[in-house]
């Protein structure tokens, strides 16, 4: 690689906001995808020849990686507020791109109060074109947290799967996937640069497709499977052309380097300006596109309901708590990209906030029409998680990465319980196969509510306090007496109080319909064993504590010391990561929505719980639905329904419409032309080179033909009796003829040119 | 240890699988165990010089031939036996000494109708010098006729022992292929004449090309005459109809061999002759070569989603998968070509094995209408695992060979060799992209079709549907691990081949497209290759910054 660019410029030093030094834990992270990895490679061989078919180990592995997630959680308690290093600076080209001005002379890395170096190791992958391309780890806040919380779930999701899949025809593979999925997501997680983060998210997609299609002998799972790979294809087309594009405009801000993957790179340069602002912007685009496939963003969504067809502890995990908010990781680890990108600081509306925000409304909408409790809770999850994006989209990092956190165990306590429920009554149907259950299982179903609480967002649960910083966080609430935030996103706020209404509603019907009337199954229901309840009890647990982690400053609700844990310790004040203003929450705002959400669960609780119910107890069975509802009655009603009974009719546009068409006339024209035109006209060709040949052939210098033919004449005879039966004679012909017509041509080439 | 080799390492490889063909002429049919012994031996011996290659082969510099041997050979027309290798043909050699011991070895007990050992394996081995010559060649007359050696046996193989419509196939086949050849020997021949080189030789050819300044003209037209001979031989777009046809008809052992080491020689000769020696065309002609590249990537795969029969669908997907290779070599970045070779060893290693799984699929079922089978999980659930990890590896997912291939090929399309239109490569990166997920439809589709499901009734107490057999497991073992490997740690072929790509190339070509003024470039000597600033990379990247 020649060196130009050293010349161009006299180099600049930007501090990265990470450090190479830092405590053994923090410099060896990689050990914890290493153990469930080292699970699946040893389970995959000899897991069925364990005692417990791979389980066992699986546990056991998850279990230490849990362990050392929560040192290094330690480790990076200490390092945060400790560590005193030396920081690692990137020499840049001093240039300007016209549109610098307003963030480079914030002074990154310096002008922070009191910055948190990010602890960076890497090693050599391979090196091509002159570049050398490292793999390693990124350990900071958000890494550190996603640590936690999936070595936890994951723990949780092993041992109940013990119970719930037992006696699976194939309980051995199940865990091994399992432990690559963890392994997968927890490289992820703590990826160093963005070819290690786009390696891992296809891995950890992979997982998805093979527990998805656990049950293959069955259409409809390989279908899904098929439809969550294929989804999900369409987006990482998205992450590929981004990555691209932010490797080599990187690169040339970089002085002597030909492109690099590197995040802390990548985020540092984004955020001081020294990157052109219209890549940037496409590069945002296109990974805006990844996160939509991978994190259920309208309008790649329709695949995780469908994904509802793998076992239920999968969903918890992978379709849930964990690899769906991959995409919120994404976003939230390359902040710098899409906060400069986007333009998200003082703007009022973006592509990122406006996505979240109709992917929200769009996911809650839906839930209100499923039979289905997984389907519920899917689209449950969708609308989590446009919550997520839509915060990150606001500029509320914070308060997104703790929705996060809190919603990964509200949420998979929710599945889990759906698990446990269905377990017992062998269907997933609330209507016509639940109801009543909280009499036979009282655990799954105390735990179920408060899941269900939490999510619906009242105090003092998690989801209250996660879903109320974001809702701050939108800055839209400057009216009554809240402050800050990095722009004006009224909408979002309107969009995010609708969602709390609906939230809560619909989880009031879920639990309505799941454990209350009268049980409408077959069979005789009963509770599930420790395996499935004390993950349960665990995961309820967190559901109502882990609010507190993350209380806001203000309120006066605790001492200062105990306020915004998890934000001083999670978001990054560095170098890598951009200036964001917080917002101020507000008493005025919490009640608010506290009232929204208690309005969402009255109406609800109305019609089910009074109006179903005595319209149950007059008809003498348990009804789901009151006989003459609103569909019956008004026609609007009734269209509105089949809209969302058809999801907005997506499916049938891509798999009729995209897939089916692709699939089906514009493949079959493309074959049609390919055996019709391309290989008709060689088939012509031959033809009419033969019966020229064979007017060239009598007339044309017999000398140098034949002596052709009888050399290859020489070399078939020796290849065997066999042989000679073939058309030599033929092909040995056209040989000739083409050799006489090259020597030809080419002494007209000569001549001519 | 001192290198033992160096004189005659090459020529050993290269002519000891005729040495094992002159034994077995001497064996009479009737002995088939011997004739096995005998053709295995010679290829693991093959192999085994290959390993000695390779850990003599001086890694700290790739881009220097190794091994060279310079010999007049035909003083008549001053082509000279000038053999040799680098980082770019060492992967390749390799691939070609260790695909083929496994194929000999699958056919143990799996010789086509009419069988015939000793003829099928005496043809195998032909092909083996016919291959690795073209590897080591560095002459063009030698190259030219290695390049022909390996056409006879493979016509022949597919004759013989092919399918239904195997006359067809095999004529077509050769025909084609054969039309190609003779006008890279017409460019071969124009070439010596014009630069009026003392010798054939690649390197001498390419400094006369430089120094005596062919006229522009001329190296378009040569150029165009090369573009033929080998892009029929990748295939590609709209060269590629022999290729699904010679597929499906061939036996399994010439399917895996021409997918994993014939279509080579094409992409190969792109790499080693065209570029390095007509850079002034090369330039011209890569947007219309990754014009084609990326129209066969998309176009191979919606010929794939058309297919009924498996092994034709994977021939299909050949088309889009080389179409990946040829877009990494036209962008003209050692990036890019670094990414091509990777993405040839990975789509031999992949599609080579696929096409094992295809015959052996067809040894059980005696059919490959997808529409008739499925369940192969249930049946045979080994051998659906790897099934379904070739066709991960064929998707391109990382941690698998063929991302390796695929994504630094689409990455380095941002960002084409200087004097390239940035607008238009940034426009077939999009449209590759596409195909990656065209790529993962029909695959998982194929997969769903075969792999998944209950066996349908008619297979479903068929006892001749077995899982892996031994001599399968011993054949394909190794291919899954270099899969894996190669996967995981991409540098065992980058670091051969980086040097020597970089190396090839003209210095103008390399400079980050973006940051090359033209007083720079000036000093550069880059006036010689390509007119500076002419559609230059500088100001398509600065309107990209506005």
């Amino acid at each position: 690689m020649i060196d130009l660019l050293t010349l161009a410029a006299a180099p600049a030093d930007l501090p990265l906001g990470v450090t190479e030094g830092g405590s053994w834990l923090l410099r060896n992270a990689w050990l914890i995808p290493l153990l469930p990895a080292l699970s699946f490679v040893t389970i995959l061989f000899f897991g069925k020849r364990m005692p417990r078919g791979g389980s066992e180990l699986g546990i056991a592995l998850v279990g230490i990686a849990f362990v050392l997630s929560i040192l290094t959680a330690a480790a990076w308690v200490d390092h945060r507020d400790n560590y005193h290093g030396e920081e690692v600076h990137a020499p840049v080209v001093a240039v300007d791109h016209g549109e610098s001005g307003e963030h480079a002379e914030a002074g990154h890395g310096g002008g922070h109060a009191e910055p948190s170096l990010a602890v960076v190791s890497t090693v050599t992958w391979f090196q091509a074109g002159g570049v050398e391309f490292s793999v390693g780890t990124l350990v900071d806040g958000p890494a550190v947290m996603m640590l936690l919380v999936v070595t936890l779930v994951s723990l949780l999701v092993h041992i109940y799967s013990t119970e719930y899949v037992h006696g699976d025809r194939r309980y051995t593979h199940f865990f091994a996937f399992l432990s690559l999925f963890s392994a997968s997501m927890l490289m992820l997680v703590l990826s160093e640069n963005t070819l290690q983060l786009l390696t891992s998210w296809e891995l950890v997609g992979v997982c998805s497709f093979a527990l998805i299609g656990h049950w293959w002998e069955e259409k409809p799972n390989s279908d899904a499977a098929l439809k969550a790979f294929l989804t999900n294809r369409v987006g990482d087309m998205g992450l590929i052309v981004g990555v691209s594009i932010l490797f080599f405009i990187v690169g040339s801000a970089l002085p002597g380097r030909f492109g690099s993957f590197s995040i802390a790179e990548t985020n540092a340069l984004a955020a001081a300006g020294m990157l052109p602002h219209t890549a940037l912007l496409v590069a945002a685009c296109c990974l805006m596109a990844a996160v939509m496939s991978k994190s259920g963003q309208f309008f790649l969504h329709t695949w995780l309901p469908d994904a509802m067809a793998g076992p239920t502890p999968v969903s918890a995990l992978i379709h849930a708590a964990t690899m769906v908010v991959a995409g919120v990781f994404m976003i939230a680890r390359l902040y710098g990209v899409f906060f400069s990108g986007l333009s998200i600081g003082g703007s009022s509306v973006n592509l990122m906030a406006v996505v979240g925000g109709v992917t929200t409304l769009v996911g809650a909408s839906l839930a209100f029409v499923q039979r289905d409790i997984k389907k519920v809770l899917a689209y449950s999850t969708i609308s989590q998680l446009g919550y997520m994006v839509m915060a990150l989209g606001v500029g509320a990092w914070t308060a997104a990465m703790f929705h996060l956190f809190t919603h990964a165990f509200f949420k998979a306590c929710l599945f889990l319980g759906s698990g446990s429920a269905a377990h017992a009554v062998h269907s997933f149907d609330m209507k016509s196969d639940m109801g009543g259950l909280r009499k036979v299982m009282p655990h799954t179903y105390k735990t179920f509510v408060i899941g269900s609480i939490a999510l619906a967002g009242l105090p003092p649960f998690a989801g209250f306090w996660s879903k109320d910083e974001i809702l701050a966080g939108t800055g839209g609430w400057g009216l009554l007496g809240g402050t800050g935030g990095n722009g004006a996103y009224t909408l979002m706020l309107v969009m995010g109080m609708v969602t709390a209404a609906m939230t809560a509603a619909y989880m009031t019907r879920c639990v309505y319909l799941t454990f209350h009337g009268e049980y409408r199954g077959h069979g005789e229901p009963h509770e599930s064993g420790p395996r499935i309840i004390v993950p349960l009890w665990i995961l309820a647990g967190l559901a109502m504590v882990a609010g507190l982690l993350n209380l806001p400053s203000g309120f006066q609700l605790a001492p200062e010391s105990l306020q915004e844990r998890f934000g001083h310790f999670v978001e990054p004040v560095a170098g890598y990561f951009p200036t964001i203003t917080h917002a101020t929450p507000s008493w005025s705002l919490a009640i608010v929505s506290t009232l929204v959400v208690l309005a969402g669960v009255a109406v609800a609780g109305r019609y089910y719980f009074g109006r179903v119910e005595a319209a149950s107890a007059a008809a003498g069975e348990s009804l789901t639905e009151l006989p003459d509802g609103i569909t019956t009655r008004s026609a609007l009603a009734r269209r509105g329904h089949t809209l969302l009974s058809n999801k907005y009719y997506l499916d049938h546009l891509y798999t009729g419409i995209i897939a089916g068409g692709t699939k089906g006339p514009v493949a079959a024209a493309a074959y049609r032309v390919n055996q019709n035109v391309i290989d008709r006209s060689v088939d012509l060709a031959g033809e009419t080179a033969v019966s020229a040949g064979r007017f060239v052939y009598d007339k044309i210098d017999q000398v140098v033909v034949d002596g052709i033919v009888n050399a290859s004449g020489r070399v078939s005879s020796d290849t065997g009796e066999e042989l000679r039966k073939i058309q030599s004679g033929r092909v040995q012909d056209y040989a000739a003829i083409l050799f006489a017509a090259a020597t030809v041509l080419a002494g007209i080439l000569i001549v001519i040119v | 240890m001192e290198n033992l080799l160096d004189g005659w390492g090459i020529t050993l490889a290269t002519f000891s699988p005729l040495v094992g063909v002159a034994i077995m002429l001497l064996i009479p049919g009737e002995r088939e165990e011997r004739h096995k012994v005998v053709a295995l031996a010679t290829s693991l011996w093959v192999a085994f010089i290959g390993v000695l290659l390779l850990l003599w082969f001086d890694m700290g510099e790739t881009g220097r031939l190794q091994y060279v041997v310079d010999e007049m050979w035909i003083d008549v027309i001053r082509s000279r036996y000038l053999v040799g290798i680098d980082g770019m043909s060492l992967p390749l050699i390799l691939l070609t000494m260790f695909i083929v011991p496994m194929c000999i070895i699958y056919s143990w007990n799996h010789f086509p109708e009419p069988r015939n050992p000793k003829a099928f394996l005496i043809l195998i081995l032909i092909l083996e010098t016919g291959m690795i010559g073209t590897f080591v060649a560095q002459d063009m007359v030698l190259f030219f006729v290695f390049f022909e050696i390996v056409l006879l046996p493979m016509f022949f193989m597919i004759a013989v022992w092919g399918g239904d419509d195997r006359r067809y196939a095999s004529l077509k086949f050769f025909l084609f292929t054969l039309f190609g050849s003779a006008l890279m020997l017409v460019s071969f021949l124009a070439l010596f004449f014009l630069t009026g080189a003392e010798s054939f030789a690649f390197t001498e050819v390419a400094d006369n090309v430089l120094a005596h300044g062919v006229s522009r003209t001329a190296q378009l037209w040569i150029f165009g005459g090369m573009f033929l001979g080998f892009g029929i031989k990748v295939p590609m777009f709209p060269f590629h109809t022999w290729l699904p046809d010679a597929h499906t008809q061939a036996p399994t052992v010439g399917s895996v061999i021409l997918a994993a080491v014939l279509l080579k020689l094409g992409t190969y000769g792109f790499i080693r002759i065209a570029i390095p020696l007509l850079p002034e065309a090369a330039v011209e002609w890569a947007p219309w070569i990754g014009l084609l590249a990326v129209v066969g990537i998309i176009y191979g795969a919606l010929g794939c989603l058309a297919q009924t029969d498996v092994k034709r669908l994977i021939a299909f997907s050949s088309v889009a998968h080389m179409g990946f290779v040829m877009l990494g070599i036209a962008t003209l970045t050692d990036f890019g070509i670094n990414a091509a070779i990777m993405g040839m060893v990975a789509h031999g290693l992949i599609t080579g094995m696929l096409f094992f799984l295809a015959g052996s699929m067809k040894d059980r079922y005696h059919t490959l209408e997808i529409s008739r089978l499925g369940g192969l999980l249930v049946q045979a659930p080994r051998m659906g695992w790897i099934f379904g990890i070739c066709v991960m590896a064929s998707l391109g997912l990382p941690g698998l060979a063929g991302f390796w291939g695929e994504f630094p090929a689409i990455l380095s399309s941002y960002s084409p060799a200087n004097g390239l239109p940035v607008e238009t490569f940034r426009t077939f990166m999009v449209v590759a992209a596409v195909g990656t997920v065209l790529a993962a439809g029909y695959l998982l589709w194929l997969l769903q079709r075969v792999a998944f499901g209950n066996p349908p009734e008619e297979f479903a107490d068929n006892p001749e549907i077995v899982d892996v057999t031994r001599h399968e497991w011993m054949a394909w073992a190794p291919i899954l691990a270099l899969i894996v490997a190669i996967g995981v740690y991409p540098n065992l072929v980058f670091r051969v081949t980086d040097g020597a790509v970089d190396a090839s190339l003209n210095d103008c070509l390399q400079v980050n497209t973006a940051e090359l003024t033209d007083a720079e470039a000036e000093a550069l000597g880059c006036a010689a290759v390509y007119e500076v600033g002419s559609g230059g990379g500088h100001d398509d990247h600065a309107a990209a910054g506005n």
